[in-house]
């Protein structure tokens, strides 16, 4: 019914603009409502997940907060849209959020003909399977003629067709509209293998009835690339999502954290740091928002390792480790562009 | 109408546009051109907009490799074919469901209405249970009901409750030999076609000549010999040709034989007996607007309560039947889009799903399913409301 309505928003938005008007630039729209509509999943434990009290928590959550943070130097302003894996882009296209943070892989097709821009990776993932430990199966490749639950409307269907394929397997998929109805059928019985992102496995693993009895096979099926999404035809806009995270990878690798950024800001003789934090030159003006944005941003939310850490890092229920997400210095392939 | 056009007689000669049937006919053209100039505008203002932001459109997508697996496809069907291919595919998934929920729905409806008029107090006290409890509970909840309950009542596919060591029930489906048709068993296809037909033709005959001579013929029986006794017949002739696939258990699941997810199980039985509580009030209102006296003059010509009840009232009752019956399997058709609570792989799962995101062609497939959808109801529609012409009280 959603993905219908926003269809319906998008053929009118589409239908009736007018061709040629010069609409307001999104910065300009963010600002005069008061809030960034950002798009986030129907709850995926780490990553974008309502609390009992109805606060949205999680990596991808976060970094909406951060954006509300840049853009209004308050992490609060935002309103959160809960979308399933189908719904997503329509929902963006149509301008129905301002942002769309829900686990979503960056991919050519989405990038160049859903008229998408990803805005860089806050999360490098692959996808994997999950299975009963009573099965006896240590490796993927021992998956032959099993049945596997998926969420529909996800690159993991593809990349599932793909590697049974390649491996000459048979297998008997079954695609569920959402995330809760894919584990409820798989905790059922209904199929051996539960199939997603890792990080999103880990996540599922916790809902489970009985999660000891549930193991992640090693393989690694794919490259999941996961960030944050805008829609085509605003620059400005992409370039404050694109560099809010690229700034919080940076005070990373710089050291500044919410802890210290006040003294920092104080005391810091860092050309790199004194940038950053906007004492000196005036990046924040260059995309149309406060020079202090980065600040805000690190004051409120924290920096790259700090929501890492306390959303899906090895402290959490997730208990992800860092692998590939760590910084480039350290041996991972996070890097945030150069703030200059 | 008649009112307005009254009047007219005695200002014929005035302005044309006071003519009523001038103005109504250029009212209606009016309003066509506005809706087709409206319509037009919206599709190429849509059509431009989407290229601004360079989203892909058009109906090329259908041609490109779908790349997904589908777990039950009536048409060969592998990850390497198109999304024109998987569009038909979920399609035939769809009119699946449709066809057989209308077939249980009407039966299990006519068998609960006619109990509700029971005599007898518990056929007609279950009857209203049936009833009240089915058509009062929303459908997607009843889906999930039979699918959750389904699935966790069965066991594992390596605990499978067996029947006869041919059939299997788990919870992965039911599964059942499969015929696999050798050479010459063309001739017992033919055969069992052609002893269908004689049957047919035999009943018509026998009817017509009942209706001449009184006389009846034992057509059960006859009928059984001959659809029984032809194939029969054939399969010595080309020495039993057809063989049995059997499901065995291998891996994971049973390899082999004929399979029934239970997706389509849940769906199709939660449907039907939905639509099922619906049909029954239908029936029994057609019943009970046959007047009682067509019952009393039926017994008092002899008739016992079941004949008069097959010959007698339900031709009658059919002419108030039928028109609701239509809206009812409608109504089934198109809940049968309620597959995707479940992971059953109809069109809307399929098409306006997966199809749809990885295209993320919305307004194209969005239009195709609707387009669809129509289409199966008004071929619904046309063929029930050719059947109640042929019901319909013919006046004189």
């Amino acid at each position: 019914m959603k993905r219908l309505l926003s269809t319906f928003a998008l053929a009118g938005a589409f239908g009736l603009a007018a061709v040629s008007a010069q609409a307001a630039t999104k910065l300009e729209q963010v600002k005069s409502k008061g809030f960034v509509q950002c798009g986030v999943s129907q709850g995926l434990p780490g990553f974008s997940s309502p609390d009992d009290q109805g606060h949205w928590t999680g990596l991808d959550v976060d970094f909406c907060r951060a954006v509300s943070a840049a853009v209004f130097g308050d992490p609060d302003k935002v309103k959160f849209t809960p979308l399933s894996a189908k719904d997503r882009f329509t929902a963006l296209q149509s301008g129905d959020i301002d942002i769309l943070s829900r686990n979503t892989t960056w991919t050519i097709t989405r990038d160049t003909s859903l008229g998408l821009n990803f805005a860089g990776v806050t999360y490098y993932d692959g996808q994997g399977f999950m299975i009963r430990k009573d099965k006896k199966v240590n490796s993927a490749l021992e998956l032959s003629g099993a049945s596997v639950c998926t969420q529909t409307g996800t690159t993991t269907e593809q990349n599932l067709a793909d590697f049974f394929r390649a491996n000459n397997m048979t297998y008997e998929v079954i695609a569920f509209a959402t995330n809760d109805e894919v584990v409820k059928a798989y905790d059922a019985g209904r199929c051996d293998v539960l199939t997603t992102d890792r990080s999103g496995l880990a996540g599922e693993r916790l809902k489970l009835t009985n999660p000891d009895d549930h193991i992640v096979l090693p393989e690694i099926i794919s490259k999941e690339p996961l960030g944050p999404v805008v829609s085509h035809g605003d620059d400005q806009w992409f370039d404050i999502v694109k560099w809010v995270l690229y700034a919080q990878i940076d005070a990373e690798e710089l050291g500044v954290s919410s802890k210290n950024v006040d003294d920092q800001l104080k005391s810091a003789t860092n050309p790199e740091i004194r940038r950053l934090l906007g004492l000196e030159g005036k990046y924040g003006e260059g995309m149309g928002i406060d020079n202090a944005w980065a600040y805000n941003i690190i004051k409120s939310v924290g920096n790259y390792g700090e929501m890492y850490d306390r959303n899906v890092g090895p402290d959490t229920p997730l208990k992800l480790p860092r692998g590939v997400n760590a910084l480039w210095t350290k041996g991972g392939i996070q890097y945030g562009m150069p703030i200059r | 109408m008649s009112d307005m056009a009254m009047p007219g007689e005695g200002q014929s000669k005035s302005l044309f546009i006071n003519d009523p049937k001038v103005r109504s006919i250029g009212l209606q053209v009016i309003a066509l051109i506005v809706v087709v100039v409206l319509g037009w505008m919206f599709i190429d203002n849509a059509r431009e907009n989407l290229a601004d932001q360079k989203i892909a459109t058009g109906f090329g997508f259908l041609e490109n490799t779908a790349g997904f697996g589908i777990n039950q496809t009536l048409i060969p069907y592998t990850e390497t074919s198109t999304y024109g291919r998987a569009f038909v595919v979920g399609l035939l998934n769809t009119i699946l469901v449709a066809v057989v929920g209308i077939f249980l729905a009407t039966i299990i409806g006519f068998m609960v209405g006619v109990g509700r008029l029971s005599k007898n107090f518990v056929v007609r006290a279950l009857s209203t249970v049936y009833v009240e409890i089915l058509r009062n509970l929303p459908p997607l909840f009843q889906i999930l009901f039979w699918y959750l309950a389904v699935l966790s009542a069965l066991p594992g596919p390596r605990q499978s409750i067996s029947v006869f060591g041919e059939f299997f029930l788990s919870n992965r489906g039911i599964f059942a030999p499969r015929p696999v048709f050798g050479e010459g068993s063309g001739l017992v296809v033919w055969a069992t076609g052609a002893a269908i037909l004689a049957v047919v033709l035999i009943n018509y005959w026998s009817r017509a000549r009942q209706e001449e001579t009184g006389q009846r013929m034992p057509m059960l029986r006859i009928g059984l010999a001959i659809l029984i006794g032809l194939p029969l017949v054939a399969l010595i002739v080309t020495g039993f040709p057809i063989s049995f696939d059997h499901p065995e258990l291998k891996g994971f699941n049973f390899a082999g034989g004929i399979r029934i997810i239970p997706e389509f199980v849940a769906l199709t039985v939660a449907l039907a007996t939905y639509t099922a509580a619906f049909i029954a009030e239908n029936v029994r209102a057609g019943i009970q607007a046959v007047s009682h006296g067509q019952t009393e003059a039926a017994h008092s010509l002899g008739l016992r309560n079941g004949q008069t009840l097959r010959l007698v009232v339900i031709p009658q009752a059919m002419r108030v039947i039928i028109p609701p019956l239509t809206s009812q399997y409608l109504n089934l058709t198109k809940n049968s889009s309620l597959a995707v609570g479940i992971g059953y792989p109809d069109l809307v799962a399929v098409f306006a799903g997966t199809a749809l995101n990885q295209t993320g062609q919305a307004i194209e497939i969005i239009a195709i399913t609707m387009g669809v959808y129509l289409l199966l109801s008004i071929i619904t529609s046309i063929i029930m409301n050719a059947y109640n012409k042929r019901v319909a009280l013919v006046e004189r």
